[in-house]
């Protein structure tokens, strides 16, 4: 008994040491895989399909650095992480990436030592109410009962925005979407509250959607993106050049289809030709193949193919590219020159 | 009786005495043992400093004393979203004690009963017992809270379900209100107590309401009022025990108490003026009155059906231990089933039922951490859950966490084995 407590604590241990160290890169190469942290479940960010494969907007991003760094989409292993579990998986080692719709805010940067490498989704929180209460405006909402995710930041956005209106709410918290799912459906809350992003995913899976409303009011900004540990900036480079890549193929037009003729020989644009490797040596620069935005391209496509096949109108979930077009079509979408 | 007759030389000292000798050897091994806890635990505490991130942010617990930002639904005491995290810990730490309290409490009761009855002559009660027993003990309490949680959040109606002029749901006699997000109760307060004084009633209302007193002290009187009925009754009781001894009759007591428990607190209450505030319907929910939520109650019932099927086992066993010389010779004396079992067997089983009654309660307490499941604002929910996220201060969080549990348990431990002591045989 006291032999196996012993060697559990040691085990605990090697782990947590194990996952200290700097180089996530060698790590990652080392072991042939990437440990990725994702939502438990919402569609269309994340979530598993019909074959158990994850599928989404987040988890595009994990397959898209898994595609850079070892050449292949498939070497991802998915942890499913709750709003209260991320950061401790993320600091412990438990997963080199977190890509779940993660708010980049000053103090998770620097006060829990994390890197946002980017924002993959210009979000604001929101409220959807049943329809049948009647409700048009989030001013309105006095005295509601409000399912909401704890360890969240929209915990903190309600409380301010409730404060500062001067009205009262009786917050009833959650932990995951499955629970606050079946809070709402069953009317035990009159108002389900996150980022407008997740509710317009979930609203999709209820029963019947056209009986539930999202309200008019953003409440916050929510700039949603991928972060990596604080201190290995070699290894946040690598996820922040990837992801630069994805946005930097739209605006060149470089698609799913076209990269492998692309990237055959050197075109006309030298900035394509050094994103997809046919000129200069930036894959060296950061540690990897030459070819490693175009694996990444090749695997999930530009930041345009993923958001609409996953999210965008055409897709059951419907969001609007609205904040996330690219800056060239009055949006927010932006990546720095590849030089 | 060797090692005397042998004693040792000063010149023959030899290491392998160390383990061989009987006189040594305690001591050589308490030693390693030592040695090998001291260096467990340096490592540890060497492990800890040397992980970088507590490296870069150290051990500050500076944080509890920032606005926690964030809002609880169940607070005894006055919160808000301004308050301290430290503030936030200790709503957390008295939900904890609340739900833990009426937890133990209704187990108890349960736990009794059932205990009694499967041990009862009627095979029907038997059986059902049994099967209540088996039922509830051997399914997670987690899956118990998570059921009664969902049943109760689907089942009963919604607060609209009570709005329109042929509502679907109804008050129970117009004051308490069940519905899927809990018990809304009618809350007494006093309008003449002691204390901070009303607001002025507004000039232009329509009828002169009785305005709310809100301080504590006047439940304290109430208190203080309680307290001296129960040891004036005490000293009825004392006195128609000596009368019984003395003369052989015992004299009619009953009138005498009730009215010793019911005339000064009903007095005191009228000239307090209490009044009770009923739970109307107003906008989203119900407002005003007590509010029972559901996930206190599901974490409340969960924990005492569950841990009740436990303590019922430990009865049955008391019960059992008891001789059956003592239930056949209560008999003989003429003494009735009931009487019986309170008078000869419970008080002797008790002795054996406290012991394991502490460990249940300990469960109980513990098992509180798993109000998160439902919502419930505990500790755990709270310091160990908001604040840790909010703040990222997981290592001060958790040693706090185990610091207040500690204490509870302690506290609990104490208490009961003081009562252990008080009812256990004495032996002079």
């Amino acid at each position: 008994m006291k032999n196996s407590v012993l060697l559990g604590t040691l085990a605990f241990a090697g782990l947590a040491a194990a996952g200290a160290s700097a180089a996530t890169l060698d790590d990652v190469k080392a072991r042939g895989s990437l440990n990725c942290g994702v939502n438990t479940g919402v569609p269309g960010f994340a979530a598993p399909d019909a074959n158990g494969e994850w599928q989404g907007f987040d988890v595009s991003v994990c397959r898209a650095v898994a595609a850079a760094v070892l050449g292949d989409p498939e070497a991802v292993n998915f942890i499913s992480t709750t709003g209260k579990t991320r950061f401790t998986a993320l600091a412990s080692g438990e997963v080199d990436l977190l890509a779940r719709n993660t708010t980049w805010t000053f103090s998770r940067d620097t006060d829990l030592k994390f890197d946002f490498v980017g924002v993959n989704y210009y979000d604001g929180q929101g409220f959807i109410v049943p329809t049948a209460l009647g409700v048009s405006s989030a001013t309105e909402l006095d005295g509601a009962t409000i399912c909401i995710q704890t360890g969240t930041t929209t915990e903190l956005n309600l409380a301010d925005y409730f404060r500062v209106n001067d009205m009262s709410y009786e917050p009833v918290p959650i932990e995951t979407e499955a629970e606050a799912r079946t809070q709402f459906l069953a009317g035990a809350c009159d108002v389900y509250t996150t980022d407008r992003s997740a509710l317009a995913s979930v609203r999709v899976t209820y029963p019947s959607p056209d009986d539930y409303v999202i309200l008019p009011e953003v409440i916050s900004k929510e700039p949603l993106g991928p972060l990596v540990r604080h201190g290995d900036s070699e290894w946040g480079d690598i996820v922040r050049w990837t992801y630069f890549a994805l946005v930097a193929a739209e605006q060149y037009g470089v698609t799913q289809d076209n990269v492998e003729e692309m990237a055959a020989e050197a075109g006309d644009n030298p900035e394509v030709n050094r994103l997809l490797g046919t000129e200069g040596e930036l894959g060296a620069m950061i540690g990897l193949e030459n070819s490693w935005a175009k694996d990444a391209i090749a695997a999930v496509g530009n930041y345009g193919e993923i958001f609409s096949r996953n999210i965008g109108e055409d897709s059951p979930v419907g969001l609007e590219r609205g904040l996330n077009a690219l800056y060239t079509e009055g949006g927010l979408q932006y990546a720095p020159p590849f030089r | 009786m060797t090692t005397l007759s042998d004693p040792p030389r000063a010149d023959g000292f030899r290491l392998s005495l160390l383990v061989r000798d009987k006189r040594y050897r305690s001591y050589t091994f308490q030693a390693i043992a030592l040695i090998a806890l001291i260096l467990f635990f340096g490592w540890l505490a060497s492990n800890a400093i040397r992980n970088p991130v507590l490296r870069q942010a150290g051990i500050d617990f500076g944080f509890l004393a920032d606005p926690a930002g964030y809002d609880i639904n169940q607070q005894p005491i006055p919160y808000t979203s301004q308050s301290s995290h430290l503030r936030a810990a200790f709503i957390g730490a008295i939900n904890t004690l609340i739900v833990a309290f009426l937890a133990c409490a209704t187990a108890t009761v349960l736990g009794v009963i059932a205990g009694v009855l499967r041990l009862s002559n009627n095979w029907i009660v038997r059986k059902l017992m049994a099967i209540y027993v088996e039922m509830f003990r051997n399914i997670p309490v987690l899956i118990w809270i998570l059921i009664i949680f969902t049943i109760s959040a689907n089942v009963f109606p919604q607060p609209s379900a009570f709005r329109g002029d042929n509502p679907e749901a109804s008050p129970i006699f117009g004051v308490a209100a069940i519905t899927n997000r809990g018990f809304y109760l009618p809350r007494p307060y006093f309008t003449n107590g002691i204390g901070a004084v009303a607001d002025e009633v507004p000039a232009d209302a329509a009828a002169p309401v009785a305005q709310e007193v809100a301080s504590n002290a006047n439940w304290l009187i109430v208190l203080a009022v309680l307290v001296t009925s129960f040891f004036a009754v005490r000293a009825v009781n004392a006195w128609a025990t000596k009368r019984q001894n003395a003369t052989g009759v015992r004299p009619t007591t009953l009138w005498v108490n009730l009215g010793l428990w019911f005339v000064p607190i009903v007095v005191t209450l009228v000239i307090l003026g209490l009044r009770w505030e009923v739970p109307e319907l107003r906008g989203f929910n119900f407002q005003g009155g007590i509010l029972a939520r559901n996930s206190l109650i599901a974490l409340w019932f969960a924990l005492s059906v569950y841990t009740g099927a436990f303590i019922a086992e430990n009865v049955r066993a008391g019960i059992l231990a008891i001789s059956r010389g003592q239930t056949e010779a209560a008999a003989a004396l003429g003494l009735r089933p009931g009487r019986v079992m309170s008078l000869v067997v419970l008080p002797q089983a008790l002795r054996i039922i406290i012991p394991p009654l502490i460990s249940q309660y300990l469960n109980i307490t513990k098992n509180t951490s798993l109000a998160i499941a439902v919502g419930y604002m505990d500790l755990t929910g709270t310091l160990g859950g908001i604040t840790l996220n909010q703040t990222g201060r997981a290592l001060e969080c958790i040693l706090l966490l185990m610091a207040f549990y500690l204490v509870f348990s302690l506290v609990i431990s104490a208490v009961m084995n003081a009562y252990n002591a008080s009812v256990a045989l004495k032996e002079r």
